[in-house]
């Protein structure tokens, strides 16, 4: 009973603390909700979460994520038993779209945490340092940058050998230099901000000013620039899968399972077209919320490039 | 300016060592071993030792590096570890391939990409806003290889408008070499026939490579452009009795144009890494495809050449994108 | 003698988010060949919105027109098509806007732009050839030289931050005079100018407007500003005219209290009594305006009839007209 009171008030110090966040929570959806094309983003990114959550007790052929084999079932058109047909070796094609699902999401969440993980602090350290320390990391970025993407993740896969884990080294290693610019930029802004100076002149310490001050104020890019990325994540994974560098049959990764179902074309169109169509609406969902999330956080961004 | 541009040159070369030394490490210190796979799956350890020796890598990294570097300045991107070929000389054979689909390609994301912009913010809520703008959010999220594929499906396998791939059909011969360009060669051959058949093959696959920067510049031209015409100025020209065109073809459009094309930029990037896809679903003879099927083997010394390439390239667009800057907008200093 | 510009009963009202905003409350106003006439009000009262609905330059939606007409020459520029005003807007009602820091298009050099405005009528009604472009440009160094920028010939070249604001205002007063149009509408043309600046450039509108013969119409919400220029005032309150007369009249002997409070403020600053006597309270809320008379929650010798019923103008005297209920009929002199 005492326990259950003084949670409570626990709970209640913690509300009030927190009074104006949970607001600005509440207007953040409140503003998403009115504007349709978030909606619809949100709508997609929540069936997302919902089926990587619960897609092993929606699908219909646990046995087929794995590998097995059905010969007599192989290449069956789309029907009541086989919601998106079956592949080359008889495989439910629907079970194998809907686990792809959730490796999408770790696929996603595990290169975006790790490039924020390497990208922010990294970005602080530069912005608030300054001098030779922001040149040497800025110069390093640029680096990073100056080449495309997907061309820098394939030469880093094709150094350590096809497969799923490589291509997530590969592309995490290729994200991090985007955080960078981000944080660095808004931390050279926010070190300049009078309430930055006035907690310096009280002494606060470097590291306090650093998380009290700058990291919450980096926050809303960091979300806006999160959700973005894990659409464009999926889409480059998937990209790797399907040039044969990335997830190797028989894991259930959409890219990969196009590559195949490419090669049963046109007649069996089914293989490459349900997870090419997973992969449109993941990436559009996410892409939504973060446009939906910039302009109702971070507007002043909107017209500049994520 | 001259200046300017002398020191985004410099900039750029320590970039290129910088970008050199990242790929190079990387390549070294993977966990493969290049000469194995190189050597087959039935070589004895001397045979591997062979190969090693030949492609040096049995010495250390920084001399590797060294000799690497030396061959790089000279236009010597060494030789592929399963081929033997010449790097240079397959990059001689397949760029030009790549450099005409990205050309086609940017040309045609950058003029549409701005006139459908332009329609759409001017037309702002009609339906042609809303169909453009239903492409551009597609545009962006849908897998590049995979509308490659779906419009295979479409137009060259049901419906046989398109040929599947490649630069030209097998029985048409490549137009006299002056370019390599097949479109401008063939035409400053006047052989129509040719120009024809290059044109019909490049066009699905460049469509493919343009939809996302295409979808993109749009977006980012539409919303300028919506935000231009509701500046003070642009007001001041409506009173002033200057014509709808003139103030939405020239005096808006300039405005917008400036976060435009640093759209444009970064979207050239997007372009140069997508050519790796597109290459690959259409078959065509670039350095992308080159790459992938070097990629897939572990034959690093092609996959680095073309990094280097492609990155040189991106560079040189964005050192052009940042003088563009100074083109349209008169309030640019370069120091 | 017949009116240039004649306003009757301009009601307009705007959708915003929180309700509809009332924000011309019947505007009657009349401006005579050459004359010149002063509108003064508080910030938010209507005075921009008036000139850009006769100009037509407001956006609709939100804008909505609710009721009256603007007569020029005769005819309804309410009624007009969009075509129609672009003839007459520059042309034959010219405008000077408030901001010159936002009204000239920063990547377009002053020469373009003033060439542009210069020829922009030219090249419609029926007669294809453009005035010839050199011709143009001459006449704008001309202009240049007649609003006194130094040097016209080489400052031509220049773009919009390269001048300062007070030069930037003469620009956009030679693009504005440099069709003579009939009507000059200047609003707020010194508002974000200086103090000696704002001198220089009201003797110069007001030198040019004498030579060129314009009406003019100008907008402020400065009293003193008008008073140098104008031969008129009208006093504007919540979006309707509440006083309407000879400059002399206005300040030597004004009816509406509104008026009285606007003078008395300026008066006890620049005799530096007491502290100044403003007005109490503040500009009213459009969306949901006070019945009646809208000045009367403010005003000190508001009566029950305030409240209920909105006074329509009388001309309490002759030329003097002012919309309030201590003026029931023609002038009785209680103070």
């Amino acid at each position: 009973m005492h326990s259950g009171i003084s949670m409570a008030s626990t709970w209640n110090r913690w509300k009030k603390e927190r009074e104006s966040q949970i607001r600005d929570l509440a207007l953040t959806f409140y503003t998403l909700r009115r504007s349709p094309l978030s909606v619809i983003g949100l709508t997609l990114v929540g069936l997302f979460l919902l089926v990587a959550l619960i897609g092993p007790w929606i699908i219909t052929h646990p046995g087929d994520i794995k590998g097995a084999v059905h010969i007599d079932q192989k290449l069956k058109p789309p029907s009541r038993a086989h919601l998106f047909g079956t592949d080359e070796v008889g495989r439910d094609m629907y079970s194998r779209v809907v686990m792809g699902t959730r490796l999408s999401l770790q696929i996603g969440l595990i290169i975006i945490f790790v490039a924020m993980g390497i990208g922010v602090p990294l970005g602080i350290l530069a912005g608030y340092t300054g001098g030779w320390v922001n040149h040497l990391i800025m110069r390093i970025t640029d680096i990073f940058l100056s080449v495309p993407g997907l061309l820098l993740a394939l030469a880093i896969v094709g150094a350590l050998g096809p497969g799923i884990k490589n291509a997530m080294v590969a592309l995490s290693i290729v994200w991090w230099p985007g955080y960078v610019r981000l944080i660095q930029a808004k931390t050279l802004a926010l070190r300049e901000e009078a309430f930055i100076e006035a907690a310096r002149s009280v002494g606060a310490s470097k590291l306090r000013i650093i998380f009290s001050h700058i990291l919450p104020n980096c926050t809303s890019p960091i979300i806006v620039k999160a959700s973005m990325d894990m659409g464009m994540a999926i889409l480059f994974a998937a990209n790797l899968g399907f040039i044969g560098v990335g997830a190797q049959p028989p894991v259930p990764e959409w890219g990969s399972m196009i590559s195949t179902g490419r090669n049963y074309l046109p007649d069996f169109w089914w293989m490459a077209t349900f997870p090419g169509l997973a992969i449109l609406v993941t990436v559009l969902g996410f892409n939504l919320l973060g446009d939906g999330l910039r302009d109702v956080l971070d507007p002043q961004s909107r017209g500049q490039i994520r | 300016m001259k200046r300017f541009i002398l020191k985004r040159l410099a900039l750029m070369i320590v970039t290129l060592i910088g970008l050199s030394v990242v790929v190079f490490i990387v390549s070294r210190v993977a966990p493969g071993d290049p000469a194995k796979l190189a050597a087959g799956p039935d070589a004895t350890e001397e045979m591997v030792q062979v190969i090693r020796e030949e492609f040096g890598l049995d010495r250390p990294l920084v001399i590797q590096y060294t000799i690497y570097m030396k061959g790089l300045i000279q236009g010597d991107f060494g030789r592929s570890i399963r081929t033997r070929h010449l790097v240079w000389d397959d990059l001689k054979n397949f760029m030009p391939a790549t450099f005409e689909l990205v050309f086609v390609s940017i040309s045609f994301s950058i003029l549409f990409g701005i006139l459908f912009g332009i329609l759409s913010a001017v037309y702002r809520d009609t339906w042609m806003d809303h169909v453009i703008r239903f492409f551009t959010i597609t545009g962006v999220a849908v897998p590049m290889f995979w509308l490659g594929i779906m419009l295979q499906l479409l137009f060259s396998a049901k419906v046989h408008l398109f040929p599947l791939g490649g630069r030209l059909d097998t029985m048409v011969l490549p137009p006299p070499a002056r370019t390599h360009f097949f479109l401008i060669d063939s035409l400053l051959a006047g052989d129509w026939g040719t120009f024809a058949n290059g044109f019909h093959h490049i066009l699905l696959p460049a469509f493919v490579l343009s939809f996302p920067a295409l979808a993109s510049i749009t977006r980012i031209n539409r919303a300028e452009m919506l935000e231009v015409l509701h500046k003070d100025f642009v007001l001041n020209e409506k009173a002033q009795g200057i014509s709808d065109r003139l103030i939405i073809f020239k005096y808006a459009l300039k405005n917008a144009l400036i976060p435009t094309l640093s759209m444009i930029g970064l979207r050239y990037g997007w372009m140069l890494g997508g050519t790796i896809l597109v290459e690959t679903v259409f078959n065509w003879p670039g350095i992308g495809n080159y790459a992938v099927g070097a990629a897939v083997y572990s034959d690093f010394q092609p996959v680095m050449a073309v990094t280097i390439i492609l990155g040189l390239n991106f560079m040189i667009a964005n050192l052009l994108v940042d003088l563009g800057y100074g083109f349209l907008d008169p309030r640019v200093k370069y120091e | 003698m017949k009116p240039v510009l004649e306003i009757t009963d301009l009601k307009i009202e705007f959708d915003t988010f929180e309700g509809t905003s009332h924000v011309l409350d019947g505007i009657h106003l009349s401006l005579g060949k050459k004359d010149t006439l002063g509108l003064v009000g508080e910030t938010g009262c209507g005075k921009s919105i008036t000139a850009k609905a006769i100009l037509r330059l407001l956006p609709v939606p939100p804008a909505r027109l609710v009721s009256g007409e603007i007569l020029f020459g005769g005819e309804d520029l309410l009624k007009k098509s969009d075509e129609e005003m672009k003839e007459i807007r520059g042309r034959q009602i010219a405008m000077v806007f408030q901001d010159p820091m936002t009204f000239l298009n920063p990547v377009f050099s002053i020469e373009e732009q003033l060439v542009d405005v210069i020829s922009a009528h030219s090249n419609r009604n029926g007669s294809r050839k453009e005035i010839d472009r050199k011709e143009a440009k001459k006449k704008a160094v001309a202009l240049l030289g007649e609003v006194k920028i130094p040097q016209p010939d080489v400052r031509i070249k220049s773009y919009p931050h390269e001048f300062s604001g007070g030069m930037r205002q003469r620009v956009l007063i030679a693009m504005a005079l440099s069709r003579s149009p009939q009507v000059l509408i200047a609003d707020e043309p010194t508002t974000a100018l200086d103090v000696t600046i704002q001198a220089q450039i009201l003797k110069l509108l007001h030198e040019l407007v004498e030579r060129h013969g314009n009406s003019v119409l100008l907008i402020s919400h400065d009293l003193g500003v008008v008073a140098k220029v104008c031969r008129r005032i009208a006093v504007m309150y919540a979006g309707s005219i509440v006083e309407n007369c000879s400059t002399e009249a206005l300040f030597n002997e004004p009816f509406h209290p509104y008026t009285q409070g606007l003078l008395n403020s300026i008066l006890t600053f620049s005799k530096r009594k007491d502290a100044a006597q403003g007005i109490q309270g503040g500009i009213p809320d459009l969306i949901h305006p006070p019945s009646g008379c809208r000045f009367h929650p403010r005003c000190s010798r508001a009566m029950k009839i305030c409240e209920i019923e909105k006074p329509s103008p009388v001309e309490a005297e002759k030329n003097h007209v002012v919309s309030c209920h201590l003026y029931p009929v023609r002038k009785v002199k209680s103070f």
